[in-house]
């Protein structure tokens, strides 16, 4: 009795240990990223990042640290990526949700689940080798490196967290809702879309808010597809550098301890904030549907 | 007491021999492959001697050696005047041996018809004056601009010898030379820039003759134009040192210039060294 009391209280401490060695530690990241990316502003203007248009800390001339094109690139990208992921993956949820029965559902999600885990450098290669020329010769454009391919490629790495978190949200729905519709006379798709879903709203919008994030946060795929010129784009086919590519090109180089190596963690900082929007927002949509129905 | 005097007598002279047989190089990402396998080869030849090759780009290499924390940095770029002023300022005396010679090369697609560009050219399609390959004697078609990452030196030096100005915001940023490759072959208004070492084993794109001073174009694949300088995009691949080389740092040399040594330059794609390099580097070594 005694010996079981001491094994939960070392369990407890065990457990207690590793979650705050998880805080610690990401509030050191945090606490890094403030105090090397606001070292910035001793060699950049705080108006000359937030809204420059120009990024070229390697310049011939003067160097500039121009936020607005990199966040431009990353908005942009997203913004395609999720006018693609949001419509086929909220289909796709409600297709696996409401119609697929048994193991054959189960089956589908895995597949699906998996594909979340696919190397992004492996979609970034296809990108680059499938996707560019057939852009290009689709649209006879000169080149298929750009926003359309880096927001095509994106919309396939959210595809994943779109559908499988919708899914989840729709499966929350209590079947009794389902039911009345039947009863009024729905057919199984009326139901689906014109009952379960809205039901289902909050959870919808949550796994979008993740998909955001994952299509945001994304660096590699991206970077080999985009093109990469730090320019705010005026067609879909323009090329475009987002916040995390330019921290992956530019850092590896970057000489320590100079404006533009603190430039890159303030670039680091501002992906970070989104991130912490996103997932808050995300997160308190979620636990809202939940408790919507457990009344 | 005596035993630990002892002890401490053969540490030092244990650090002191460390210390002669230890080479440090440190620089350009260029040259980080041909200095890597030149070291290999030279530590086949003089197992006392430990050869610890780093990158970081030729500013850094360059940065190091002032501030003596390398015996020989890498440049594929020559000193900047104010470097070596500083240099100086600090008492060091910079010193550079070629160990062998890259030729940049502009390529275009191989259905692009144009083949033949000055300097000044390819300077105002990189800055993005000239938009249309019509304007340099092509048919009437857009020109879509390639380069390198900011991280890579043959990005800072076909900027500075070249452009003398900034890279049109258009240009596509490429991960490398084998991205640079691809995307030109693909793309029929494209043009970029690539090591010479490229050149022989791609196919779909066509290399630019340069003008050169003397007003004839030359190819990067000319290697006698490469050597003398006619071709305007040859770079001699630096190794700067502090005073006169002598003992390990000098063996170093001496063994990458001889035959063996150049071979391992030949096989990385860059060029040997010869002509006006090799008297440079006679006066430098002094022999």
């Amino acid at each position: 009795m005694k010996l079981r009391n001491l094994g939960d209280r070392a369990a407890r401490l065990v457990f207690l240990a590793n979650a705050l060695l998880a805080a610690v530690v990401l509030l050191g990241i945090l606490g890094y990223l403030l105090v090397y990316g606001l070292r910035t502003f001793t060699g950049t203007s705080v108006a000359g990042f937030l809204f420059g248009g120009r990024w070229n800390p390697d310049a011939y001339g003067e160097p500039v640290y121009g936020l607005v094109p990199l966040l431009a690139g990353s908005f942009f990208t997203t913004l395609i990526a999720l006018a693609v992921g949001i419509p086929v993956g909220v289909a796709g949820a409600v297709f696996i949700a409401e119609r697929l029965k048994g193991r054959f559902r189960v089956v589908v999600k895995t597949v699906v689940e998996l594909f979340a885990g696919f190397p992004s450098v492996v979609l970034g290669f296809f990108g680059l080798v499938v996707v560019a020329p057939f852009i290009s010769r689709l649209f006879n454009v000169p080149s298929g490196l750009g926003l359309l391919n880096a927001g095509f490629i994106l919309a396939l790495m959210s595809l994943p967290t779109i559908i499988s978190v919708s899914d989840d949200a729709l499966r929350v729905v209590p079947q009794s809702y389902r039911e009345a519709a039947y009863a009024l006379g729905a057919t199984p798709w009326t139901t689906a879309i014109r009952v379960v879903l809205p039901a289902a709203k909050s959870g919808i919008l949550a796994a979008v808010m993740l998909g955001f994030g994952r299509a945001i946060g994304e660096t590699m795929a991206v970077l080999m597809v985009a093109g990469n010129a730090a320019i705010i784009p005026k067609a879909i086919f323009d090329p475009v550098q987002t916040i995390t590519a330019t921290i992956a090109i530019e850092l590896g180089e970057v000489p320590f301890h100079t404006t533009h190596f603190y430039a890159l963690f303030a670039l680091g900082l501002v992906l970070f904030l989104i991130a912490l929007a996103t997932n808050l927002v995300a997160e308190s949509l979620i636990r809202r549907e939940k408790k919507s129905f457990t009344l | 007491m005596k035993r630990f005097a002892t002890l401490a007598a053969t540490a030092l002279l244990l650090a002191g021999t460390v210390q002669a047989g230890e080479l440090l190089i440190k620089g350009s990402d260029t040259m980080l492959n041909v200095t890597q396998r030149l070291a290999e080869a030279f530590m086949a030849a003089r197992p006392d001697v430990t050869v610890s090759v780093t990158g970081g780009g030729s500013g850094v290499g360059i940065n190091s050696l002032m501030n003596g924390e390398c015996d020989i940095a890498n440049a594929s770029r020559d000193m900047r005047p104010k470097e070596d002023s500083t240099a100086r300022a600090k008492g060091i005396d910079p010193r550079a041996v070629v160990i062998g010679i890259d030729g940049l090369s502009v390529i275009v697609n191989e259905k692009n018809p144009v083949r033949k560009l000055t300097m000044e050219q390819v300077g105002a399609i990189y800055r993005g004056e000239i938009k249309n390959w019509n304007q340099v004697g092509g048919p009437n078609r857009a020109i879509s601009l390639y380069g390198r990452q900011p991280s890579s030196g043959t990005f800072v030096l076909f900027r500075d010898v070249t452009l003398k100005g900034e890279y049109a915001v258009t240009m596509r940023q490429m991960t490398g030379t084998a991205a640079i490759v691809e995307a030109v072959k693909q793309d029929v208004g494209g043009i970029g820039y690539i090591g010479v070492g490229y050149l022989n084993e791609a196919t779909g794109i066509a290399s630019v003759d340069i003008r050169g001073k003397d007003g004839n174009y030359y190819s990067p694949l000319n290697a006698q134009a490469v050597y003398d300088g006619r071709y305007a995009l040859s770079r001699p691949l630096n190794q700067y040192v502090n005073g006169r080389p002598s003992g390990e740092t000098r063996a170093f040399f001496e063994f990458a210039l001889s035959e063996a040594g150049q071979k391992v330059v030949e096989g990385e794609g860059f060029y040997p060294v010869g002509g006006d390099y090799a008297v440079r580097n006679a006066a430098v070594l002094g022999n």
